[in-house]
């Protein structure tokens, strides 16, 4: 996502070698996708507002004919949802900021810095991207089970500080590499070290791909099902999916009240995705990430 | 101590962290899964553990049908919602990539899919495939059509998943945006001016120029979809019977309802060199189909 990268793009996103037909054709058929797209959301809004005992009825009502907004306050007392979203923040906060300070720190290194043996650390990074998380899944959960870890949010923190994800360095090295070297130059001249050179001059230019990593990382964490489905027993401890989940095998009766929960819970992404939307539309671009 | 030296400790004062995370989170376990493959380990009887030597392994591929069974729903669930994916998301960045009016805030709604995942997510499509007046029933009626038991017919489930997923299809669509935004329009002017016609200039321009961006979304697209495992557990718990027992859900039980982890170990193995051949048999077959500007003409 390199900025000559944006600016080209929108240079070339002028009209096109087709008709103006063809132009009105694309244009209906785009909104007549995203209208497909939005619908499932819509839904899920609609139905929270709905008393139960209308939520089955036919015809459907897409605008409830009697809101019913106490549905929302009901949601968040039928489970503990206050608790489980602040043990959601619990976990996503440390792994975001270990997520970014740690890949900023390793992906700096093999960016900018000479030593023996670097170059082939690198390819182990690369390699690390392509490995599924399902070879690792028993024998880390065997490792967190050795250290006393399951049962607290340790084994869903600490891999984040550890690192960061092989993805992450990938994406911020790249980056790096984009960042003219004269500027460094004149601050090594000055007598910088590496670490205040990173401060002063790497991170301050690299703000939008941090935040892609950020963003990326906070809606992974946020959704994650897996990790606390292995690794959290108690209930108390659950995070909003674990939560949900949980939730839908007690009350999947009461649609209403699931929907204006799970409508909650998808809020903080919705709102992250808001306002980091360039960094996500254009970072899944220059990075391939799906 | 001199600079270079200096700057080498340095860099691996600042790799260091990763290291230890790629040593003891990725190598170990991966070593130690294999080890554990060729165990007998039971999660709820350690000491009692034995080699097994192959035992897993050809438990898995003779003495399992469940194992095949769970590999097939998986392929059958990978192959279409890839293959979907492949197709619709070329398509939907040919249209966005039109340049009409509102195009930016159409494609912030085509990437919303992307960021809105997980269980609250998969307890929304439940809803929408509820056999009785569920929305999806709904909408076939306005059409006429019957009404599909979804994800509670054994027939349906793996299709339902995959319209969950291509739901999210904004992804690799962005994917080929990027690509199709850098094609020159002098290309298509001059194919035009050629006389070639739009199928035409589809085949021998379009197609060729994004054959990058579908290797990729290929590769990626087999690699996570084979993976797939929250919507199977929140939505049908492997159901009806073992039509949507993927792969993943499977090796999950075999570790931590049936506490069998030398099983799972072995399983996790397989998948992982399932996916590294067809990663390779991709690989090999991409000089033959995918096209770099920077290389010889086709």
């Amino acid at each position: 996502m390199s900025r000559e990268a944006t600016v080209r793009g929108a240079a070339v996103l002028g009209p096109r070698a087709s008709g103006p037909w063809s132009r009105r054709v694309a244009a209906l058929l785009a909104v007549a996708g995203a209208v497909v797209v939005l619908v499932p959301l819509a839904w899920m809004v609609s139905t929270s507002f709905k008393p139960e005992s209308q939520v089955f009825r036919t015809p459907l009502e897409w605008i409830p004919s009697q809101p019913r907004p106490q549905n929302y306050s009901e949601a968040v007392t039928l489970i503990p949802f206050w608790r489980y979203f602040l043990n959601s923040m619990i976990v996503a906060v440390p792994v975001v900021v270990g997520t970014v300070l740690s890949s900023v720190a390793v992906a700096y290194a093999f960016a900018r810095m000479r030593a023996p043996g670097l170059r082939w650390l690198f390819l182990l990074v690369l390699a690390g991207i392509m490995l599924p998380g399902e070879v690792t899944l028993v024998p880390s959960f065997l490792l967190f089970k050795t250290l006393g870890w399951v049962g607290t949010y340790l084994p869903l923190i600490v891999p984040a500080w550890l690192g960061g994800g092989a993805f992450n360095i990938f994406l911020l090295r790249q980056y790096f590499l984009t960042i003219p070297r004269e500027q460094e130059e004149a601050a090594r001249v000055d007598g910088h070290g590496f670490l205040s050179i990173l401060m002063r001059v790497i991170i301050p230019q690299s703000w939008p791909a941090i935040s892609v990593v950020a963003a990326f990382q906070f809606v992974g964490v946020w959704n994650d099902f897996v990790g606390p489905l292995l690794y959290l027993s108690d209930q108390d401890e659950y995070t909003l999916p674990l939560g949900l989940a949980f939730y839908r095998d007690i009350y999947s009766t009461q649609w209403a009240h699931l929907m204006a929960a799970s409508a909650l819970a998808l809020l903080p992404c919705v709102l992250v995705f808001f306002l980091a939307q360039k960094a996500f539309t254009e970072g899944v671009v220059l990075t391939g990430r799906r | 101590m001199n600079a270079s030296r200096r700057e080498a400790l340095a860099a691996y004062g600042l790799v260091s962290p990763w290291l230890i995370g790629f040593l003891f989170l990725s190598l170990g376990p991966m070593v130690a899964s294999a080890v554990l493959s060729f165990t007998d380990y039971d999660l709820l009887n350690f000491g009692a553990t034995e080699a097994v030597g192959l035992e897993n392994y050809r438990e898995a591929f003779t003495g399992d049908p469940v194992f095949w069974q769970s590999l097939r729903v998986t392929a059958y669930y990978a192959l279409l919602a890839v293959a979907l994916d492949l197709v619709v998301g070329l398509a939907l960045a040919m249209v966005l990539n039109t340049g009409f009016r509102g195009v930016r805030f159409l494609r912030t709604v085509y990437y919303l899919p992307a960021v809105v995942s997980g269980v609250a997510v998969a307890l929304l499509w439940l809803w929408i495939f509820q056999p009785s007046t569920g929305l999806a029933n709904e909408i076939l009626g306005l059409f006429g059509l019957p009404p599909i038991r979804w994800v509670y017919s054994s027939t349906w489930v793996i299709p339902s998943f995959v319209l969950m997923s291509l739901w999210g299809v904004g992804r690799s669509a962005f994917i080929y945006l990027a690509i199709l935004q850098q094609i020159p329009t002098n290309l298509y002017e001059a194919a035009a001016v050629d006389g070639t016609g739009a199928l035409s200039r589809f085949r021998r321009i379009t197609l060729p120029l994004v054959t990058p961006a579908i290797f990729l979304n290929l590769v990626l697209g087999v690699i996570g979809n084979f993976q797939i495992f929250t919507q199977g557990f929140v939505i049908s718990q492997g159901g009806p019977g073992t039509s949507s027992l993927f792969y993943v859900l499977y090796l999950y039980r075999n570790a931590f309802s049936y506490f069998r982890v030398g099983y799972a170990s072995a399983l996790a193995w397989i998948l992982f060199l399932l996916l590294l051949a067809l990663t390779l048999v991709t690989f090999a077959s991409s000089s033959r189909w995918v096209y770099y500007e920077a290389g010889r003409d086709r």
